[in-house]
């Protein structure tokens, strides 16, 4: 059974519409990531699932029960903000222990369930400290703890990572995730950062305008973007404006500029022109004989595990990124021979292009 | 001005590099020769003049005696007075605590244009003389006056309700002028507060008015405190009011050193009244800063 349904959720305030229309069913145990700009509406959407902010239209279903107009004290859901929004005149322990307080557990109880939970985020020893004595990620982990704490119904995560540096990020990530998979807690986080919906969600929705454009797992977001603005704000990608030539079942013959090509797709609907994705990692330096293109290496840039390249042929400008196997690839002002494979290349209206 | 009274301690050396580099005591010189000029000098001289001898036939004179502080501690007369003025300073404070922290806190929850509109109305009164707002109140408490009229009209009281000249009367005027000092105080800790701190504590089950008492108020300690310690040092001082809404007879400590001066001429009893409210009143602040900053250490050190 769905544990947590959104259910054409919209938000106006005045004129201005945040939210136009966000329907997500959402299983138990599960993480789903709210991935998108900002000012595309996620923030105001996770408002709504806690509370804060109350819906002009839909409804919000948990467990069975419509918790739509229900105060958001009584929606039992633990919510860690992006300031991570401490009691700075409780200590650490106080700060885990509010919410148990608030729920009547006797001192000795809530003691244990505190040194628990701050085993869990890794901060035993910490428990007389005030937040102000602590470091960026041990305040993050103190609003992990207080939120976990209550054992809630369903995790919130807004933004949580935000404040900490790239290297603390990347093992939040991995942790918080092991966390969430152990007590296997619902969990919604929002996020402007790809990285983080990747490394750590069941299922990314990306958001645009107030909606959800594509829900599915990370690596199906990645490699079968449904829309333009899913395809190039997740990771980055090549853009070429083609023409289809010749329909077939499940694949197309398209042409891009000097190139024909054949386009595999799973029999879609498109119109006579189209925008042809191909990501940069799946472009790959061969022998001019195998190659599809040729063409002039305009800058390059080493990034440690790869070679960041920008190259200049018939398609135009292309960034290609080829792994780092000890040795430079090519200078600058080199021709470069180049392919990749049919089922590399993705199809989409090109209408809806940047929308 | 809590954060005034508790100095923190830096490292030495920025210490030191102060001393020696003359910019900063250049650049405050104009401001410590005006508080050397016009205010340590003649604290000085009071305190010069309060241990002076004084003779009723031939006025002061010369030699220093500890006579007046003598008898300003030993009469109960004048022990009514400090009493008397300890009250309603005390009384006036926690007034303006009881009404100015809901009212900064309603405020900081109003929108864009009537927050502005609504601190205009509670800092407005500052513009106008204490003694104009204090002949206000006069005219609103005299036993012909408004409110008297008004409650006799709609027949809740019988005969008027004595407020002119008592304390009572003294306290709510005073607690008038003083309550936007509470306001402004308490609105400047108010927009120190993690917005979403409040939001936190309803995710974690706490009811708003838990998330008032547990949440906002003990953060926002620091602004009661140095809006009591204002309120409290202007009550405790105060002088038109006192003497225009208690009258003769009800003095204040600021009242009595004012007659002391004026009336029977014994300017070191009046000087010795002053130093004495002076001490009084630095013991209290300093005291109940200190016990306020040591209950709710967490947020003064932040």
């Amino acid at each position: 059974m769905t544990y947590l349904i959104l259910d054409g959720l919209a938000k106006r305030y005045g004129d201005l519409t945040v939210v136009e229309d966000i329907s997500l069913n959402i299983e138990r145990g599960e993480f789903v990531s709210l991935l998108g700009p900002s000012g595309c509406g996620k923030t105001t959407t996770l408002q709504m699932v806690a509370g804060f902010a109350e819906p002009t239209r839909g409804r919000i279903v948990l467990a069975g029960r419509d918790i739509t107009g229900t105060r958001p004290e009584k929606r039992g859901m633990g919510i860690v903000f992006q300031s991570y929004a401490l009691f700075p005149h409780m200590s650490v322990a106080g700060n885990v222990g509010f919410g148990l307080e608030m729920q009547g557990m006797g001192r000795d109880q809530r003691a244990k369930r505190i040194a628990e939970t701050l085993e869990l985020v890794r901060l035993e020893g910490l428990a007389d400290r005030y937040p102000r004595e602590l470091s960026g990620g041990q305040r993050q982990r103190v609003a992990v703890a207080r939120a976990l704490a209550i054992r809630p119904n369903v995790l919130l995560l807004d933004e949580p990572m935000s404040n900490l540096d790239a290297k603390l990020r990347e093992e939040m990530h991995v942790e918080l995730r092991a966390i969430q998979k152990k007590l296997g807690i619902t969990t919604i986080l929002v996020t402007h950062d790809q990285i983080e919906a990747m490394t750590m969600s069941d299922r990314i929705a990306v958001m645009h305008g107030g909606r959800i454009v594509q829900v599915s797992t990370p690596f199906e977001a990645y490699e079968r973007p449904e829309s333009a603005f899913a395809s190039s704000f997740l990771g980055k990608t090549n853009c070429i404006a083609a023409r289809i030539v010749d329909r077939q079942p499940n694949c197309c013959h398209v042409r891009m500029g000097e190139l024909d090509v054949r386009i595999p797709h799973e029999s879609r609907e498109y119109p006579d022109d189209v925008q042809v994705y191909i990501r940069p990692e799946k472009i790959r330096m061969v022998a001019s004989s195998d190659s599809r293109i040729s063409s002039v290496v305009r800058a390059r840039m080493f990034l440690g595990n790869h070679w960041a390249m920008e190259v200049d042929g018939p398609l135009g400008r292309l960034r290609v990124n080829i792994p780092n196997v000890g040795e430079p690839p090519a200078l600058e002002g080199d021709t470069v021979h180049l392919a990749w494979r049919d089922e590399d290349m993705r199809m989409l209206e090109s209408g809806a292009a940047h929308g | 001005m809590a954060d005034s009274l508790s100095v923190g301690t830096r490292p030495i050396a920025v210490r030191r590099s102060r001393f020696r580099n003359p910019t900063p005591w250049l650049l405050c010189s104009p401001a410590l020769l005006l508080f050397l000029g016009l205010l340590l000098v003649p604290l000085l001289l009071t305190i010069v003049l309060s241990f002076s001898v004084y003779d009723s036939a031939t006025g002061t004179g010369q030699g220093y005696t500890f006579s007046h502080y003598i008898e300003v501690l030993t009469d109960s007369y004048y022990h009514e007075i400090f009493l008397r003025t300890g009250g309603m300073s005390l009384a006036v404070t926690l007034l303006c605590i009881v009404l100015g922290v809901p009212e900064a806190l309603i405020l900081s929850r109003m929108r864009s244009p009537w927050r502005a509109i609504f601190l205009i109305i509670i800092l407005g009164p500052l513009l106008i003389s204490v003694i104009v707002r204090t002949l206000g109140w006069a005219i609103l408490m005299g036993n012909e006056g408004l409110i008297n009229a008004a409650l006799q009209s709609w027949g809740l009281i019988d005969s008027p309700v004595k407020m002119l000249y008592t304390m009572t009367g003294v306290t709510i005027a005073l607690t008038h002028v003083l309550i936007p000092f509470m306001i402004i105080s308490v609105w400047a800790s108010i927009q120190k507060l993690d917005s979403s701190v409040e939001n936190a504590g309803l995710s974690l089950g706490a009811s708003p008015m838990t998330v008032l008492r547990r949440v906002i108020l003990p953060q926002i300690m620091p602004g009661v405190l140095s809006g009591s310690i204002i309120v409290f040092a202007l009550a405790a001082s105060a002088f038109a009011t006192p003497a225009i809404l208690g009258g003769r007879r009800l003095k204040v400590v600021a009242t009595a050193a004012y007659d002391e001066f004026t009336a029977t001429l014994n300017w070191p009893l009046g000087a010795a009244i002053a130093i004495l409210l002076l001490i009084a009143m630095v013991a209290i602040i300093l005291g109940s800063n200190y016990l306020v900053e040591r209950r709710y250490r967490a947020v003064f050190e932040r």
